[in-house]
């Protein structure tokens, strides 16, 4: 009876190892000639011929392709998606934010509409590097105008770097994550496809009804 | 005639592979056997709970997540229960099947973490871990999933969750539960009848049951012990009551005994979501009328559940206010390290960190 449990334990192991690797080798995976080959789209005589360059890097093993780690929809990144149309100034996000690390200056633009005045977003500064990306603050926009992203690559230097600014929220192409818009995920949306998303199709996920909005705006006035 | 060294003092940690964290072990050694140990906390402090008192009853559901960071979903579950408790909040069915869902199957990853780092502390170094690491990461992408984050999940809210889950989720779900039955008869292949385990492990660091229910030990090693306290089935909280699990329950309170009682509880643990998958039935998940700033009235609330490593209890305090005016955490794994002196002197070195390798202690929980 002593040694069987040592040999069903290595057993195991033995299975593992012929069984394959189940990680995956972010951000780039070692590929063969073979590999390189399928990767440039060539066969691989052709490959060897056409660029004999890339053939021989991947001969010493030092060809590489781009191997990315699976996300799901919602997964709540780093880059926040800002809908400016949208966003009134109101600083909820700000103040509901659990570190308080947003920061917005807002100022009189003097356009009147029907339900007040607008203001101007002067400063809309996000400090990354003290974010715990909770997505609080998308909870609480009563306008649905900011909505987290999806990146996660955002390494820096130097701390300034991480404060993500306003202009920086205004270039930025909208690709928001699924987290808190179910009516994008039934849609299919893909933020990682990089379709870009205008606020039509990512705010409001609970759209109010006819009734709803008349009970809130006429009734109650 | 024996002889006797002079005791030598060796500081075993903050910063040591075998720690678990930041723990300090101020050990005495009289040649390779422990005479007197003690362990010193607080490298990890956060101040958590006085954090907790300027932010509104919401917000701290972020904090609970870094209590103890391997099972963020029951720390919600506690948290949220209590607040519910004390605000008389009716949470929504699906609501509470699907914390009911997260809460096990993060037992099933944090157990994962004890049993693997258990051979990381039986010298078994970063190999057979990984076999557990590897569940570990189907669960955690189901989190994903689930709320968009991995550890720090924040996903449980007064009156139920804040989403929904996405329909993607189901047939992940059930991949995960098809495959995970075979995972643990290979982990039991692996681990269990393996006679360097069973010699390391039997008989070694034994409790006796009343001096644990004295010293409020909980969770599994209390069950280890052959006392049947289990809080799930003891004082259902949730909807505990509507599923049926086996309590497992040994007598030998060693280490081994430890080791099995968590291994038998990721069972069941499966068997807790296979039926709350079967009852779940389509409805709101959280009740739009529970407000984002929350303003229970004037008074206190403790709830405590069965987490992965024990009674994890929250005492909340309301002077009708947005913020909690004290909250108090119960953290299972300050009260199981409390005996850890108990049970390592006489043992030589290497089984002391085995014995601390089977407590299942998170260092963000005990330091909070």
């Amino acid at each position: 009876m002593i040694g069987l449990g040592l040999f069903k334990g290595l057993l195991v192991t033995l299975i593992a190892a012929i069984r394959g690797p189940v990680t995956v080798q972010y951000p780039d995976r070692k590929v063969g000639l073979p590999g390189a080959a399928k990767d440039a789209g060539l066969s691989l005589p052709r490959f060897l011929v056409k660029r004999p360059r890339d053939a021989a890097r991947a001969a010493v093993g030092m060809a590489t392709v781009e191997d990315l780690v699976e996300q799901g929809p919602r997964f709540r990144g780093q880059d926040f998606n800002w809908y400016e149309d949208r966003c009134t100034g109101c600083a909820s996000c700000a103040k509901f934010c659990p570190l308080g690390i947003i920061k917005i200056v807002t100022s009189s633009s003097g356009k009147q509409t029907a339900e007040g005045e607008v203001y101007d977003v002067d400063v809309f500064d996000i400090d990354i590097g003290r974010c715990m990306f909770c997505g609080i603050c998308v909870e609480v926009c009563p306008y649905d105008a900011l909505d987290m992203g999806s990146d996660f690559e955002r390494a820096q230097y130097e701390r300034q770097a991480l404060v993500i600014p306003v202009d920086e929220l205004r270039r930025k192409k909208n690709t928001p994550s699924t987290w808190f818009r179910p009516q994008l995920e039934s849609a299919g949306y893909d933020p990682h496809a990089g379709e870009e998303l205008t606020w039509d199709a990512a705010g409001r996920h609970e759209q109010p009804s006819e009734e709803q909005l008349t009970e809130r705006w006429v009734d109650e006035r | 005639m024996t002889l006797q060294s002079e005791p030598v003092i060796v500081n075993v940690g903050p910063q040591h592979p075998s720690t678990h964290g930041v723990l300090r072990m101020r050990v005495a050694f009289d040649g390779e056997t422990v005479t007197d140990a003690e362990m010193i906390i607080g490298y990890l402090h956060r101040g958590s709970e006085k954090l907790a008192e300027e932010r509104t009853f919401t917000q701290v559901i972020t904090l609970t997540d870094r209590m103890d960071y391997v099972a963020a979903m029951t720390n919600n579950q506690a948290y949220v229960l209590s607040v519910e408790k004390l605000a008389g909040i009716e949470p929504m069915p699906r609501g509470v099947y699907l914390r009911m869902i997260s809460a096990e199957l993060q037992r099933i990853a944090s157990h994962l973490m004890a049993v693997g780092f258990l051979l990381q502390d039986l010298g078994a170094l970063a190999t057979p871990l990984m076999y557990m690491f590897r569940e570990r990461e189907d669960i955690l992408d189901l989190f994903e999933l689930m709320c968009g984050a991995r550890i720090t999940v924040s996903y449980h809210r007064p009156s139920g969750v804040f989403q929904d889950v996405p329909d993607e989720f189901w047939g992940r779900l059930r991949q995960f539960l098809d495959g995970m039955p075979a995972h643990i008869d290979e982990y039991e292949r692996l681990i269990s009848g393996n006679e360097i385990v069973l010699s390391r492990m039997r008989g070694v660091g034994v409790l006796d049951p009343d001096v644990m229910v004295n010293a409020s030990i909980t969770g599994p090693m209390l069950r280890a012990g052959g006392v049947d306290w289990d809080l799930r089935h003891r004082a259902p909280y949730e909807f505990y009551d509507r599923v049926s699990f086996d309590r497992p329950i040994m007598d030998e309170s060693d280490n081994y005994a430890r080791y099995l009682v968590r291994v038998y509880e990721m069972r069941e643990a499966l068997k807790i979501v296979e039926q709350c998958v079967e009852q779940i039935e389509p409805g709101p998940v959280r009740d739009p009328d529970v407000p984002f700033v929350l303003r229970p009235p004037v008074g206190e609330s403790y709830v405590g559940i069965e987490g992965p490593k024990g009674e994890l209890g929250f005492y909340l305090v309301s002077d009708g206010g947005i913020s909690p005016y004290r909250c108090k955490v119960r953290p299972p794994s300050l009260l199981n390290l409390t005996l850890l002196r108990e049970m390592v002197i006489g043992l030589p070195m290497a089984d002391m960190i085995v014995t601390f390798g089977t407590v299942d202690v998170n260092m963000g929980e005990v330091d909070r």
